[in-house]
């Protein structure tokens, strides 16, 4: 259910010039999130059509996410990156480390955190949710979740599990 | 006035991370180190031009109430959300599949993935 109000609510965004919406707008972004839907549906027929993604605090919580901690992980991480690339100072390496989530979605929200954030980069996930990352620079080959993304795993948890 | 300061010092902002990107594909080894650079200095940099727009919409906003500024707030946030997706996502895919076509992290102190690979562990 939440791809349909998505598509639907940002082709309205889209649309939009200031003034209001004409009527056959509407009409064509219901039609085009009816589409976009049903092909979602056809490529993954397993999944559910759920009311839980349109739950508004849910929203809140992902707006507070993006604003507070992501952005300053984005900042800090990003000054970071720029000393490095200044100086050359680097020991990339790919490590692994298990997060305990279970949901498709928290999965993925955890893993575009951690390549937004510079000097981390997801490559691959296995089947048992293990996440293997490109370090910029390993400061420790068995590193703790704490180390590497700081405290997005428990956001990822309660926004989408 | 201290709307166009602010502008100004953003787009300044991106010019810099903008430009450590493009330094990065040059002085970074191989493949992952070079997306570190290329494609997360890129996005923070554009975030910035994106909070430029945005200021600089709402300074003209404030000036004359018009409403074609707010369009121009709203079409920016929207582009930023869909970069910080596809930028993420992007990056993910291209460092994938140089993992899974053989080609192994230059200089790299450890390859965890490498080692379950060759276990049998992570395949998909």
């Amino acid at each position: 259910m939440f791809i349909f109000f998505a598509s639907f609510l940002m082709y309205l965004l889209l649309v939009w010039s200031g003034s209001g919406i004409p009527m056959i707008e509407v009409v064509i972004g219901l039609l085009m999130a009816t589409v976009v839907t049903f092909a979602y549906k056809t490529w993954h027929p397993e999944k559910r059509l759920s009311k839980r993604g349109l739950d508004p605090r849910r929203w809140f919580g992902f707006v507070a996410y993006l604003f507070g901690p992501f952005a300053l992980g984005l900042a800090k991480a990003n000054i970071d990156v720029a000393k490095r690339v200044i100086t050359g100072k680097i020991r990339p390496g790919i490590v692994k480390v298990t997060p305990a989530l279970k949901s498709d979605v928290a999965r993925t929200l955890l893993a575009d955190s951690i390549t937004l954030t510079p000097g981390t980069l997801t490559v691959d996930i296995d089947d048992a949710g293990a996440f293997y990352i490109h370090w910029l620079y390993v400061e420790d080959e068995n590193p703790s979740e704490e180390q590497l993304y700081g405290n997005f795993a428990h956001w990822a948890r309660r926004l989408a599990e | 006035m201290a709307f166009f300061i602010l502008v100004i010092a953003a787009l300044l902002v991106s010019v810099f991370f903008n430009s450590l990107g493009a330094v990065s594909l040059y002085r970074f080894p191989d493949v992952y180190t070079r997306l570190h650079g290329a494609t997360k200095c890129t996005t923070f940099g554009t975030i910035f031009i994106a909070v430029a727009v945005v200021l600089y919409a709402v300074g003209r906003l404030l000036e004359s109430g018009e409403n074609r500024f707010w369009v121009l707030i709203i079409h920016t946030l929207v582009a930023m959300m869909v970069l910080l997706v596809t930028n993420a996502t992007g990056a993910h895919a291209i460092a994938r599949a140089s993992h899974r076509s053989g080609l192994a992290p230059a200089k790299a102190v450890v390859d965890r993935l490498e080692e379950s690979c060759s276990r049998g562990g992570a395949s998909q």
